[in-house]
């Protein structure tokens, strides 16, 4: 028996095993081990966003004080300085009171010819590569309402034709958000005004509201967003529509930093042909109450029992 | 000889680390799939959930799947916990631990899907009380956290001190596990069930929402669980480390084949609902199964289902006594259910989507990888805990500080 299995002998307790590991093969493998992991973990040296400690650390947004607000924002913008080389404002404008934002959609005028997708991606800095569109229109069969026999991506020569209509569909911020209810961090919520939130910087991305949504409302990072700086809208709300990141949700939210303001959101603002009406419910005398008053509305899904404040209507 | 904890992991170490070349080569393996896995889950965080299949439309995919199933694996411990606990089978009473260690092994690979599939891992500390916001009971995923987590800690706590006092050769004091052992009974059902829920509350996925989930997840798991155990101790019996009988065996069969039963009931009123009316409501079932366009998941959904029939015909016949039979039917049982559980229920769930688009849903290579990685990973953890449990359950050490 050679010096080094009589060492082994006499460090190895358990003798009724079969033979124990040295120790020169236990450090070997060890080393062995985090070489592989090591190589196993390379690449994140290519991680697309690394987070810095002041994002990591960051609190939830309703228990930010004004001056948290002040510091993230202004660390956010330089973020967007550096990263587009554009001059960008972050506003948190509050909801106004007595104000409950409600949308109207005029299925009998609707052509649609997508202006509205796309004002609304210019409006909100949303991806183009992946692109994402929060706005869905289906091209409807004249006779049915059956989604499943909708077209999702028609293309433009399709639009403005008389045998179909046209739906477009987005967040219908709805009164009982099935969405809010889900989310394991409260990353959403739905704020006074009606609309439904989401912090981007707290959310973890685990995609339950996504499958909670009963509209397909709800979109999802899986990429790292990409904009090219030029089309970058630099008005921006916190809450709405500065650049998102990676691994977290967005959606539709009423442009808030535009309708808080007292301006339309954008996809109504680019509506060629007047199908879309946007106000206050609260307020008697505003066009959305009006309508709704008036005209022969509904909503979509009413059965799912979620509310929602988006009407279409087939008006002339 | 050393005492208390040090000596009992001591040799739980060694245990782990020593082994004959088999064992070796098998662990080996399984540290090499697993490295291999987590490389994709590091380009994944590296570059985004981009690199799954997943997208809008299947917002969740091969993780949840696999999540879904294990959590039914988890908890079909509780299968033979019964009949060793509260019908005192003495016979089922020696290996019921193995079915323990299984639950932790199972409970990992949960833990370890659920983080994969998580879009902002670094933010996971948001979930905890306190320094985070727990959205507790509003959101059913809360609900999932803490039943799986206490299951996890019921079951380490149980076979630990099963383990521990064992290999120092003390008598096991029933007052001090057997209640929480009753405890773990209760609680697995109640995991299967919370995942259920998971789904089945969301009103927007008709597909999902009926309350013949839970039911069927339950009858389902109960009918796989019990099938690897059997599979595992045919490995056992194979490498001569535990002496299985064959009346454990034997009555095992008994549970899965019970329980498949009664998820081929389950499975089948689902059919008939959804198929007999005509109804639009089908259509989630009737693109699953082909009838609506061409869909990547129908051949796997018709293998599902005739892999279920078949190995239930197999488990009424007499040719069931034959081991052979057996070790075929339980993993029919495990595919067919995987399939049945993951393609044919998370994934569907999602086509058509609630606007009514209908998609493709196919896991990405580094999907796959990721996806094996933590299979293997829990198969590793599983191996060790065997490895260090068979010994102490086949008395092999317990002798040792008592001799007379």
């Amino acid at each position: 028996m050679s010096a080094e299995e009589q060492k082994n002998l006499k460090t190895n307790d358990s003798d009724q095993q079969e033979s124990g590991i040295s120790r020169r093969y236990f450090l070997a493998g060890t080393a062995c081990l985090s070489a592989a992991a090591a190589v196993s973990l390379s690449p994140l040296l290519n991680a697309e966003e690394v987070p810095s400690g002041d994002d990591f650390i960051q609190k939830h947004y309703k228990e930010l004080t004004t001056e948290d607000k002040k510091e993230i924002f202004a660390r956010l913008e330089a973020q967007i300085k550096e990263k587009y080389d554009v001059d960008a404002t972050i506003s948190d404008p509050p909801p106004i009171d007595g104000v409950e934002f409600a949308y109207v959609l005029n299925l009998g005028r609707c052509i649609g010819c997508r202006k509205c997708v796309y004002a609304c991606m210019d409006e909100n800095n949303q991806s183009r590569s992946p692109q994402k569109q929060y706005i869905r229109v289906l091209k409807m069969k004249k006779g049915t309402i059956n989604l499943e026999s909708a077209s999702h991506d028609y293309p433009e020569k399709e639009a403005e034709s008389d045998d179909f209509f046209y739906m477009p569909v987005a967040c219908q911020q709805c009164r009982e958000p099935k969405c809010i209810e889900v989310c394991p961090v409260k990353a959403t919520w739905q704020e006074k005004d009606g609309i439904v939130v989401v912090d981007y910087n707290w959310c973890i991305g685990c995609r339950y509201c996504e499958a909670a949504c009963p509209y397909h409302a709800r979109r999802f990072n899986f990429a790292k967003p990409q904009i090219p700086a030029q089309d970058i809208n630099p008005d921006m709300g916190y809450l709405s529509n500065r650049p998102r990141y990676m691994g977290v949700m967005e959606k539709c939210t009423f442009c808030l930093h535009k309708t808080r303001r007292g301006e339309y959101p954008a996809c109504m603002e680019v509506c060629p042909t007047g199908s879309r009406k946007f106000g206050n419910l609260r307020d008697p005398k505003s066009e959305v109450r009006i309508i709704i008053e008036q005209e022969r509305v509904f909503v979509l899904k009413q059965e799912v029992g979620t509310l929602p404040k988006f009407y279409y209507t087939f008006a002339k | 000889m050393k005492t208390g904890f040090s000596g009992f992991f001591n040799y739980a170490f060694k245990s782990i680390l020593s082994g004959n070349r088999t064992y070796t080569l098998w662990m080996f393996g399984l540290i090499v799939v697993s490295m291999f896995g987590l490389n994709a889950f590091s380009r994944q965080i590296a570059h985004g959930l981009y690199t799954t299949g997943m997208g809008d439309e299947v917002s969740w995919g091969l993780y949840i799947s696999n999540f879904a199933f294990l959590v039914g694996m988890a908890a079909a411990a509780v299968m033979m916990v019964i009949p060793a606990y509260i019908f005192k089978d003495e016979e089922i009473h020696k290996v019921v631990i193995f079915t323990e260690l299984w639950a932790i092994a199972a409970l990992t690979m949960c833990l370890l899907f659920v983080t994969a599939d998580i879009g902002r891992p670094d933010r996971l500390w948001h979930m905890f009380p306190v320094i985070g916001i727990f959205h507790w009971p509003t959101s059913m995923l809360t609900w999932d956290v803490l039943v799986l987590n206490g299951y996890l800690f019921l079951n380490l706590y149980v076979c630990g001190y099963v383990l521990y006092r064992k290999f120092h050769g003390l008598k096991l004091v029933s007052k001090h596990y057997v209640p929480v052992v009753f405890l773990a009974i209760a609680w697995a059902p109640l995991i299967h069930t919370i995942t259920a829920f998971l789904f089945q509350g969301l009103g927007a996925r008709p597909f999902w929402h009926t309350g013949l989930i839970a039911p069927r997840f339950l009858a389902s798991a109960f009918a796989a669980g019990p099938a690897f155990i059997i599979l595992v101790f045919k490995v056992m019996d194979y490498f001569k480390c535990c002496k299985i009988h064959d009346e454990v065996i034997a009555k095992i069969r008994v549970i899965i084949t019970v329980s498949l039963l009664a998820n081929l009931l389950l499975v089948g009123s689902e059919l008939f609902t959804e198929l007999y009316s005509g109804s639009e409501h089908s259509i989630h079932l009737a693109f699953l199964l082909g009838f609506h366009g061409s869909s990547v998941l129908a051949p796997w959904m018709w293998t599902a289902i005739a892999l279920n029939i078949i190995a239930a015909i197999i488990l009424l016949l007499p040719v069931r006594q034959n081991p052979q039979f057996l070790t075929v039917a339980c993993i029919m049982i495990i595919v067919g259910i995987w399939v049945e559980k993951g393609l044919g229920f998370v994934i569907s769930g999602f086509i058509p989507t609630p606007l009514g688009d209908f998609v493709q849903y196919q896991p990405s290579l580094n999907e796959l990888t990721v996806c094996f990685g933590i299979l293997a990973f829990g198969l590793l953890v599983y191996t060790a805990l065997l490895k260090v449990a068979i010994p102490i359950i086949n008395g092999e050490l317990c002798h040792r500080e008592n001799k007379d």
